[in-house]
């Protein structure tokens, strides 16, 4: 089994969000980038394929240069290649052509990728490249078991879950639960070392549109000040809730 | 012309995020001088949707689609915009309709904005304000291509009266044996009980109260304000509660009108996922908690004595105003 685990390059979750540019610009400065947490979950589950399974584990990412650590340490956790993109992810639509053109080139079994991205949240990649490459397609996946060319899937549906059949190619919107949050890898010392002499091949983008554009960005107002309620007055915090804030 | 909007249904009722959708629609086509149009599936009274501002129903009674089958749905709503010529499209942002959007905007070569929070800033161009960085921010999103799909944002826009008179039209799709290929084989859903994605209140525990044995009081809680339960991050990695009760930045996002967050301190990550609660409580023996500083009221105090009385205080209150 030949598996691609797609990986988004986003600000650490404890990341403070600032803009700049006259608020037209993610500001980067100082932040600390990582691996999208929802993509995590999915390569780990893909090493568990590689070891248990035996299959190969190619991971790909549309980005610049800068973008190569991330892509580093998903090789020192233990992929076997990796694929950059050598373009700005300029929207979902565009980074899911990008990728299905390596889909089509790779001939890959099973596609990974995160049900979205923790930055812009897009949560459309996974779904339009399957569509673009006519592969199964499950979202929100939180379990997935593969015998030979069948697929067993549970997805997270509001209020539960569904388990879902379905057949290989097949791409995954994955989540935390494909691999429980104690089964991530830090790479260690050998991993890390290995990583170098791994393939990571570094393409030209094809042609694509893009059909949105974020033109200005703003952050949340500021919260005023909390009103405190004695612990010994609950009747008062009833009141607020009821008659102030119409609540309950 | 019409814009059209998907009108999620269950066992044949619509879900209360249609109404929203709807009210939706019904302002963006007001905005662009034109009707809307609603899709529905296997959904009895859809006549109703005129209450919302709903010209036109088209109404799809398909024993195939008894169950959600998202490459079927989204045939069935691309077919819908085709027959109506329909540029813009609505949907809601249910687990269900995350899963068809993104194979509708391939199938019809759209421009696809979810985690829209208010009417379009203008439709000429095209532009919406949305949540970005897990509602640590928000971006203003212009989209250029012809065919335009919005996710309105669960509880952000809210649902509006407009009464008109919906005409109903049965639509009969054409699918094929090929979008049938993911087959459902078994859910696993909690029923007649709120769920996080649609609950008006969410009560919510993290690591203060000590361990998974102490969560009885939390359910009751819920129950008395029918509210759905949650949990913190801590928490669901410790196994005291369910995966699906996570809510936070990769976890599920909260938008209730009330949240009320018990032995939570507040991690910048939990705060982002439940900032589009529109009120919150937290109750916590640390005043120094980040949470205080998001929320809009709190009780500094011990959640072992302070939950209890707030449950017999509201069973006193909800006696009164029953």
């Amino acid at each position: 089994m030949k598996i691609l685990v797609c990986l988004s390059n986003v600000p650490d979750t404890t990341s403070k969000i600032n803009f700049t540019d006259g608020d037209t610009k993610f500001d980067t400065n100082g932040v600390q980038f990582v691996i999208n947490p929802n993509d995590e979950f999915g390569l780990t589950r893909a090493m568990w394929f590689k070891e248990k399974q035996g299959a190969t584990v190619h991971v790909a990412t549309v980005g610049e240069a800068s973008t190569e650590p991330t892509i580093r340490k998903a090789l020192a956790i233990g992929a076997d290649e990796a694929i950059r993109v050598n373009a700005v992810p300029t929207d979902g639509y565009f980074v899911a052509e990008q990728l299905a053109e390596i889909v089509k080139n790779g001939e890959y079994d099973l596609v990974i990728a995160g049900r979205e991205s923790i930055d812009y949240n897009g949560g459309m990649v996974p779904g339009i490249l399957a569509s673009l490459s006519g592969m199964n397609f499950v979202n929100t996946c939180i379990s997935l078991e593969i015998e030979g060319n069948n697929a067993t899937a549970v997805r997270e549906i509001d209020g539960g879950k569904e388990k879902i059949s379905t057949t290989l190619p097949l791409v995954i919107g994955g989540q935390k639960g494909l691999v429980a949050e104690s089964d991530l890898r830090i790479p260690n010392m050998r991993g890390i070392m290995m990583a170098r002499q791994k393939k990571l091949n570094v393409v030209e983008p094809i042609s694509a549109s893009k059909a949105t554009d974020d033109v200005k960005f703003e952050k949340p107002a500021s919260k005023g000040q909390v009103k405190l309620v004695d612990a010994d007055n609950i009747d008062e915090l009833i009141n607020l809730l009821h008659n102030e804030a119409k609540v309950i | 012309m019409s814009v059209l909007v998907y009108t999620e249904s269950e066992n044949g009722k619509f879900k209360k995020n249609a109404h929203e959708v709807a009210s939706y629609a019904y302002e963006v086509a007001k905005q662009m001088g034109t009707t809307a149009t609603a899709i529905s599936i296997n959904a009895t009274e859809s006549e109703s949707l005129g209450d919302y501002g709903v010209a036109k129903v088209l109404n799809v009674s398909n024993d195939r689609l008894k169950t959600f089958n998202a490459k079927a749905f989204a045939k069935v709503v691309g077919q819908a915009a085709q027959k109506e010529n329909a540029k813009v499209i609505i949907l809601s942002s249910s687990a269900d309709t995350k899963f068809l959007a993104p194979i509708l905007t391939a199938q019809l070569e759209a421009g696809y904005v979810p985690n829209v929070v208010s009417a379009p800033e203008s439709t000429s161009p095209f532009k919406v304000k949305r949540t970005v960085f897990s509602n640590k921010g928000f971006a203003f999103t212009e989209i250029s291509s012809e065919i335009k799909i919005i996710g309105v944002s669960n509880n952000a826009f809210g649902s509006s009266e407009n009464k008109t008179t919906a005409t109903v039209e049965n639509f009969d799709p054409s699918l094929g044996e090929d979008v049938f290929t993911t087959k459902s084989i078994e859910i696993d859903k909690v029923v007649g009980k709120a769920t996080i994605a649609d609950a008006d209140i969410v009560v919510s525990g993290g690591r203060g109260l000590k361990g998974p044995e102490n969560w009885g009081m939390i359910e009751e809680l819920a129950e008395v304000l029918g509210a759905a339960t949650a949990c913190s991050k801590p928490v669901s990695d410790l196994g005291w509660r369910p995966h699906g009760e996570h809510v936070g930045q990769t976890g599920k996002p909260v938008a209730s009108n009330l949240y009320i967050a018990i032995g939570i301190s507040g991690a910048i990550q939990h705060l982002a996922g439940v900032s589009s609660s529109k009120v919150k409580v937290v109750i916590n023996t640390d005043p120094e908690a980040p949470f205080f500083k998001a929320a809009d009221y709190g009780i500094v105090g011990d959640a072992f004595e302070v939950v209890p009385k707030l449950i017999e205080k509201l069973k006193e209150f909800k006696a009164q105003n029953a």
